[in-house]
């Protein structure tokens, strides 16, 4: 058994920083948290000319050819930093959709596109009426001639209002089981019929409700087979192999410990001194560690051969549901500084663990929620029967 | 990274599991608790297959095995609830060899003296719940600032225990002195680093197995129709336990490994390891045992003496909140190394 994560990895690292400190500025931090867009063109761009857009991609695709390794802590140090990758996520997320499941044209007219960061693809599977159980989508494409026509709506089409194309979950079949009736297109966004809507949440991020009217789009933009959707789903959300909050809980645990050190209470003893400030400072850096085994070990089963039960789910699981607890324990040990708000003046440490909470809120829901997974994990790891 | 046990590990592995399956099982642990939690023969396998050569280096006359092997030893302990000093007298025998105690720590691995280690200061003259005090000839305590050795005479006092555990409170007369002022300090702490670690191995090995006999339950036992199992009120608790059980046995393994390969990184993964499996163990023996219903609150089902254990085994220490704070105060000062050492 061996627990480093690699040889060289300190090297690269420290290149990550480098990078990060110069193009990941307070002004433009202080701008994606303002205006709640978690995407950026030039620092797109930047990425992109250092290799860093689609690392985990071959070279002849345009990609960064990087190791697990080198992906795990580029991923790492993007997100101790909060950069603007959500729009980056997606795109190259169906990306990677369409060079597995795509035809030839598909991908000869998106890939180069989306690793020169030219296109935002945003992802279209929620519905008001359909989240965790999102093969209830009942936003509906019927065939006319050449084309399907799209009517219905999307939630939490984030970056849909600078996004060049959806990737659309939608209902082609109400005749059959809900899962074998639906169908993936990648809709372009710039056309009639098209709305979008503003939605703001309580982390600050802008996402949005999206309305398709009558939206036309040719079988050709059809990814996958017809009624065939969920299977096209599974190859994104299989896709979505090393989720996990150790990054966040970094960035928790540093600025916890700055204000720790820098603050002092109404008698003047440092709050280090506190032995309730050291409980949280303990819970918040085993909570990390423990995350950061977890994820590390999704990655290393898979890499390995070994049998995949659900170790990426505890990853998820664990390191969200702990992300919250602990934002909540570092807002509750500031007594009232803690409230203050996210680049307020007078927030301490930039009101980082103000946000941090907020912030938490989301994880532990988006890309499948605690109770989601927790179902994930009793039946394939525990062997426990299918449970409602 | 590489999470697979070497051949040499796996061996280990499979022979002290064989062992502990025939000298640690839930009827030997019951019998055990008829004389204070100790089980002789048990204790006797343990040394005969050498577990406190393993402990101390060849130039003491051990064999010089690695934390990281000890933690595997331990986590069978825990698995089996093992009714045996093992943790107390591999802690102490390390502890004597790096103070330099030749002859003493000689008659450890003779079998002649049975030293144990309060993990605890004493106050006012008595070590408290002293692990391992009921039955060891000595124990290492810290006293006013000292470092000592001193034997346990007939005047200890066996309290019966929720954990059926051999502790005892130990009156501290006189004894070998090992260290004074700081090297007494230091000595003691990176003992308890050591147990913690190993401690921690154990209870995470004991929140593993309560989560089988857990998921065993209720897999077998119908309601309303129904396995208990497929309902999400049990079975999203047990899967909170999971990947907190998955997490703390590799947290535990990774805090051993480290005493050997990245020392500086290893009383603060110790401390980890030890609060964060304390915890994990006390939350998946609960959830198992409530989702025994009245079946788990009966002497006659095996999970009660996982929750018990699971408290006590970390407990004569301290508490996760106690551990935490530990970890805090390692993370601080790690940290100000660090920055120091930049400068």
């Amino acid at each position: 058994m061996d627990f480093r994560l690699g040889e060289d990895s300190g090297d690269f690292r420290s290149e990550v920083v480098a990078f990060l400190d110069e193009h990941i500025t307070p002004e433009l931090k202080e701008r994606v948290y303002r205006t709640g867009v978690s995407h950026d063109d030039a620092f797109t761009k930047a990425l992109v000319e250092r290799g860093w857009y689609a690392p985990g991609w071959p070279v002849e695709y345009g990609g960064g050819g990087l190791d697990p390794i080198e992906m795990l802590v580029l991923y790492d140090e993007l997100r101790v930093h909060d950069a603007p990758t959500y729009g980056i996520g997606t795109t190259t997320l169906v990306a990677s959709v369409i060079r597995e499941v795509g035809t030839d044209a598909q991908k000869a007219a998106i890939l180069p596109r989306a690793l020169a960061g030219e296109i935002v693809i945003v992802l279209g599977f929620s519905e008001p009426e359909a989240g965790s159980d999102v093969a209830a989508a009942a936003c509906r494409a019927v065939p006319d001639g050449d084309d399907w026509v799209i009517n219905g709506q999307k939630m939490f089409t984030t970056n849909a209002h600078i996004g060049d194309y959806v990737f659309l979950l939608a209902r082609t079949n109400t005749e059959v089981a809900k899962h074998r009736g639906l169908t993936m297109f990648l809709v372009p966004m710039d056309q009639a019929g098209v709305e979008v809507q503003e939605v703001r949440t309580m982390s600050g991020e802008r996402t949005n409700i999206t309305f398709y009217n009558d939206v036309r789009v040719s079988d050709e933009w059809r990814i996958g087979g017809v009624d065939d959707g969920w299977n096209t789903m599974t190859v994104s959300l299989r896709l979505e192999h090393s989720s996990g909050y150790a990054s966040s809980l970094e960035r928790l645990l540093r600025a916890g410990e700055t204000w720790a050190r820098e603050t002092v209470d109404a008698e003047g003893r440092p709050r280090v001194e506190d032995p309730d400030v050291l409980e949280v400072l303990g819970r918040t850096a085993a909570s990390l560690e423990v995350s950061r085994l977890l994820m590390r070990r999704s990655i290393w089963v898979g890499q390995n051969g070994m049998e995949v039960t659900a170790q990426g789910p505890m990853s998820k699981l664990f390191s969200s549901e702990a992300l919250e607890r602990r934002s909540e324990e570092w807002v509750e040990v500031m007594g009232p500084d803690g409230l203050r708000s996210y680049f307020d003046p007078t927030a301490p440490v930039n009101g980082e663990l103000e946000h941090m909470l907020r912030h938490s809120l989301g994880t532990t829901i988006y890309a499948g929620t605690s109770e989601m997974h927790r179902n994930m994990i009793a039946q394939r790891a525990l062997g426990l029967p299918r449970s409602k | 990274m590489d999470l697979r046990p070497t051949d040499e590990q796996q061996q280990l592995i499979d022979a002290f599991s064989a062992m502990y399956a025939k000298e640690s099982s839930p009827d030997r642990v019951r019998v055990a608790e008829t004389t204070q939690g100790f089980d002789p023969r048990l204790w006797d396998r343990l040394t005969e297959m050498g577990v406190l050569m393993m402990a101390v280096g060849e130039s003491a006359g051990g064999w010089g095995a690695s934390m990281l092997d000890l933690a595997l030893v331990a986590e069978q302990h825990g698995r089996t609830l093992g009714s045996a000093p093992l943790i107390e007298a591999v802690v102490a025998a390390r502890l004597l060899e790096r103070v330099g105690a030749t002859t003493s720590l000689a008659q450890q691995l003779s079998g002649e003296r049975l030293i144990t280690i309060a993990v605890a200061p004493a106050g006012g003259g008595i070590a408290k719940m002293v692990p391992a005090g009921a039955i060891a000839t000595d124990v290492v305590v810290l006293i006013d600032g000292d470092l000592v050795l001193a034997p346990i005479g007939a005047d200890r006092v066996v309290p019966e225990n929720s954990g059926a555990m051999p502790v005892a409170d130990v009156a501290v007369c006189d004894g070998e002195m090992l260290a004074t002022g700081t090297d007494a300090t230091a000595a003691f702490d990176a003992a308890l680093d050591e147990w913690l670690a190993l401690t921690g191995a154990a209870l995470a090995a004991i929140a593993a197995r309560s989560l089988e006999i857990g998921v065993e339950y209720v897999k077998e036992r119908e309601a309303f129709g129904q396995k208990i199992g497929a309902f999400q009120a049990l079975a999203h608790r047990l899967a909170d336990s999971a990947a907190e059980s998955d997490g703390a046995g590799l947290l535990a393994r990774e805090a051993a490994w480290a005493f050997d390969m990245e020392p500086e990184r290893a009383p603060l993964l110790a401390a980890m390891a030890f609060a964060f499996a304390s915890e994990t163990a006390r939350d998946a023996t609960y959830r198992s045992l409530h989702f025994h219903g009245g079946y788990g609150f009966m002497l006659e089902y095996d999970i009660q003496l996982y929750f018990g254990r699971a408290r006590a085994w970390a407990r004569v220490a301290m508490s996760p909140t106690q551990a935490y704070r530990r970890v805090g105060a390692r993370r601080l000062a790690a940290t100000s190394a660090t920055a120091a050492g930049g400068e």
